[in-house]
């Protein structure tokens, strides 16, 4: 069980104070009515300034090594007020990446960057729109002196903004993670609009050639691709319960104001009741996240399972969370101008992200082996 | 006695069938077979093809959209045996019927109930030819749920009435010709206060904001009413009445809205099954390789044969005069149906169910997005789920409390 400690709770009220003041829903608001939705480099310049992109890197790389918990804190709240940003690409995805199976040189290379927020990096994993991670049609095959990618990518998080991507392709030995930097020949990007209003692409990899040093860790190392992507997962599973959260205080706040039948429905014993079931699966969710974060730091054998458990709750929660706000708020839970529909669009992106909840409760299951 | 003689009804009804037949092989566009889109609603104000308004104008003058309206303004005059014959024939080419509205599932029944015959003359025929477009002036910022609250004034000014006031959340305002409203007309009393009124949108005084929904279309409005003058022939029933008639227009409302979901469960694209197989293939077994969707999947359509078989009883006991409880259930179990159909299309989509615009998405992919969001106002128009399930706790299960 995970219990904070100081720092941690230090750090979770600073990222806290730093979202309702510096990135609102407000500021996400904006960004979506701007030219280029999803993509705010003056507020990655301000979390990166807070050292948050280089939590999980080591002190050697220009981290702090302050932990996962610790990134999973400033996730939940950043995503509380749904802020566009790469953090959990590139300061939880793709440093993951480097970290747990790049060799000296690559990290020497790409560290510092990811750390100081200047490199932006993320993964760039599946082909379709599903998470089918147990094999890729995208293939790496052997050159004289490197390697030869050749496929497509469908929607890959922040791939837009980012000039780093983990691409991950299938080997003769297996799946196999690599280091494509944007501009590399034969790559190609194309922006994908989603209902998130958030920075995705389309990648196309025609021919695109590699040298070794591209490589992280070995070919057909599955272990590793688990390990990189139960990361991504248990981050996202922080987003979503940050966003479940707001949402239900959101709510919970409306019900207090709003009144028909001259009360406030708040005082309506259906409505409470459906608050409390709320209340009820957003503590089990924050329980599991925050378990899950923890089992990274401590290297836990179970960490899989943790993920899968994480994620699954985050799922069945957000998912009812946003639907749940919606119908509570009425007529004008249904408008553009409310956040309601926001949080509704980015809960369905995440839900379809790192494995649905069948995925999971399927992989659960296996874990456990039954 | 003659073999005729012993049947009239049958042989009547199988002259009836080739009429039909007829009429359709004459008057419906083939062009336009199987193109009914069921997201018309949303999309507003969409201008229709030639093709499709010769249709609408042929059905719409032989009075066949409402078939069972009475002839005398402008409908079918069709028994129930007869109206199913023309559905029938009319599914059988692949003819939808265009003539719809709020005019159609709301308004008429609720004059031919309440009106004046002078009323009847002179507003239901353009309903049967869809001419004019009606919206519904019930909801006001502060008058959701709580209808009756509503505060928009209608003061006696003799020959006329002085509008002001602020409706909300007018389903296509923006293009309506008249608004059927309900006002306030005497502020000491609540439910007994209120007044039925037909009110020309074109009056001076008539403003109307659209207002944007979540799925990126602005289908609805506010409607701002000030200094409005409307005649008093434009009051249905008495002055004071408008609440019991207010009420049996929002019965048509949730019979339709029910009613609407039970069709669209078997159209707008077809078996969920075949959505996943397309998008998830199948496993060497034959079947979806999700299991847990799968059986999601199988949870659904028995819950919807389950609805329409419900619907079918409702049906056929309105008929025979016996009381039908299980009507009040519809509208939930329909808007649960319409939204639980469009997350588990969008979850077998995956991240393209959620495209919003631009390259990398089918037609059908955005659509399914925008219909999906759309949803979500099935469980809160025409009454919320939890009104609802008031209703049914209250007036049907009498668990009244005090
Ligand atoms: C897309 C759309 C189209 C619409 N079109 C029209 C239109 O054309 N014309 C028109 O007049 N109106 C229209 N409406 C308005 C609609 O009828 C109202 O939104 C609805 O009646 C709910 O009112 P409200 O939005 O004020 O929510 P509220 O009444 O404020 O309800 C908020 C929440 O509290 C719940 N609640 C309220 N009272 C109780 C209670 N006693 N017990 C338990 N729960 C309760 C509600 O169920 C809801 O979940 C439309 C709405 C939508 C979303």
């Amino acid at each position: 069980m995970a219990v904070l400690n100081e720092e941690q709770r230090l750090l979770r009220d600073m990222a806290r104070d730093w979202a309702d003041q510096q990135s609102p829903v407000s500021a996400f608001r904006r960004l979506r009515d701007s030219g280029t939705p999803g993509v705010d480099p003056a507020t990655w310049q301000s979390m990166a300034n807070m050292g948050w992109a280089g939590i999980v890197i080591p002190e050697a790389h220009g981290g702090s090594n302050f932990g996962y918990l610790g990134l999973g804190l400033v996730l939940e709240e950043s995503a509380r007020t749904l802020t566009a940003s790469p953090l959990a690409a590139s300061a939880l995805g793709a440093a993951s990446a480097l970290v747990l199976g790049g060799n000296p040189e690559q990290q020497a290379r790409y560290l510092p960057g990811i750390a100081s927020g200047e490199l932006i990096a993320c993964l760039a994993i599946d082909d379709g729109p599903r998470h089918q991670p147990q094999s890729f049609s995208t293939r790496a095959s052997r050159s004289d002196d490197g390697w030869v990618l050749h496929g497509s990518k469908a929607f890959v998080a922040e791939g837009g903004q980012a000039q780093l991507l983990v691409v991950a392709a299938e080997t003769d030995s297996g799946p196999a993670l690599f280091l494509v930097e944007v501009d590399t020949p034969g790559l190609e990007r194309a922006a994908r609009h989603l209902a998130d209003a958030r920075d995705h692409c389309a990648l196309q990899l025609d021919a695109v050639v590699l040298p070794e040093a591209a490589l992280l860790g070995a070919a057909g190392d599955r272990k590793l691709l688990d390990a990189v992507l139960d990361r991504a997962r248990i981050g996202a599973a922080a987003e979503m319960l940050g966003m479940a959260v707001q949402s239900f205080n959101l709510t919970l706040d409306y019900l207090k104001t709003r009144v028909q039948f001259d009360e406030i429905i708040a005082r309506f014993q259906a409505l409470q009741h459906r608050m409390a079931r709320l209340f009820t699966e957003i503590e089990l969710l924050r329980s599991t996240v925050e378990e899950a974060l923890a089992a990274i730091d401590r290297d836990d054998p179970e960490l899989p399972q943790l993920a899968s458990l994480a994620k699954a709750t985050a799922n069945d929660t957000l998912h009812l969370m946003s639907r749940e706000m919606i119908q509570l708020h009425g007529g004008i839970g249904m408008t553009d101008e409310h956040d309601a529909g926001f949080y509704l669009k980015r809960a369905r992106v995440l839900e379809n992200s790192w494995g649905n909840a069948s995925f999971h409760r399927d992989r659960y299951a296996r874990l456990c082996g039954y | 006695m003659t073999a005729q003689e012993a049947a009239p009804g049958g042989d009547a009804l199988e002259v009836f069938r080739r009429d039909v037949q007829a009429w359709l092989q004459e008057n419906f566009p083939q062009e336009l077979a199987g193109q009914d889109n069921p997201l018309a609603a949303i999309e507003g104000n969409a201008p229709a093809s030639p093709a499709a308004q010769a249709w609408k104008a042929a059905i719409g003058s032989r009075g066949w959209g409402t078939p069972t309206w009475p002839r005398e303004y402008g409908g079918g005059g069709l028994d129930h045996r007869q109206a199913k014959i023309l559905n029938e024939e009319m599914a059988a080419v692949g003819a939808w019927n265009p003539i719809g509205g709020m005019g159609v599932m709301m308004l008429g029944p609720t004059l031919l109930e309440f009106a004046s015959e002078e009323q009847k003359r002179r507003h239901i025929p353009p309903i049967c030819r869809s001419e004019i477009r009606w919206c519904q002036g019930y909801s006001e910022p502060g008058a959701g749920s709580d209808l009756a609250a509503l505060q928009t004034r209608a003061e006696d000014c003799g020959d006329h009435y002085l509008i002001n006031g602020q409706k909300t959340w007018t389903s296509g305002g923006q293009w309506a010709d008249w608004c059927f409203a309900l006002v306030r007309t005497d502020k000491q009393r609540k439910h007994d206060g209120i007044s039925f009124l037909l009110i020309d949108m074109q009056s001076p005084g008539v403003e109307v904001r659209p207002i944007q929904l979540i799925s990126g279309t602005s289908p609805f409005c506010e409607t701002f009413f000030t200094d409005v003058r409307v005649p008093k022939e434009n009051l249905v029933g008495e002055e004071n009445g408008g609440w019991t008639i207010g009420k049996r227009l929002l019965q048509h409302e949730r019979t339709n809205l029910s009613g609407g979901a039970a069709g669209r469960g078997g159209r707008g694209g077809g078996s969920l099954a075949k959505i996943g197989e397309y998008y998830l293939g199948k496993n060497d077994a034959g079947q979806l390789p999700d299991a847990d969707l799968r059986t999601r999947i199988a949870r659904f359509e028995m819950r919807q044969r389950a609805f329409r078989l419900t619907a079918q009883r409702v049906l056929a006991e309105a008929r025979s005069g016996a009381p039908a409880a299980a009507s009040s259930i519809l509208k939930n179990v329909g808007a649960e149906l319409t939204q639980e159909r469009a997350e588990l299309t969008l979850e077998m989509m995956g991240l393209n169910g959620l495209g919003w615009e631009g390259d990398g998405f089918t037609p059908q992919e955005l659509m399914a997005t925008r219909g999906w969001l759309w949803g979500k106002a099935v469980s809160i128009y025409g009454g919320t789920a939890e009104i609802q399930n008031n209703v049914i706790a209250k007036r049907i299960l009498g668990m009244q409390g005090e």
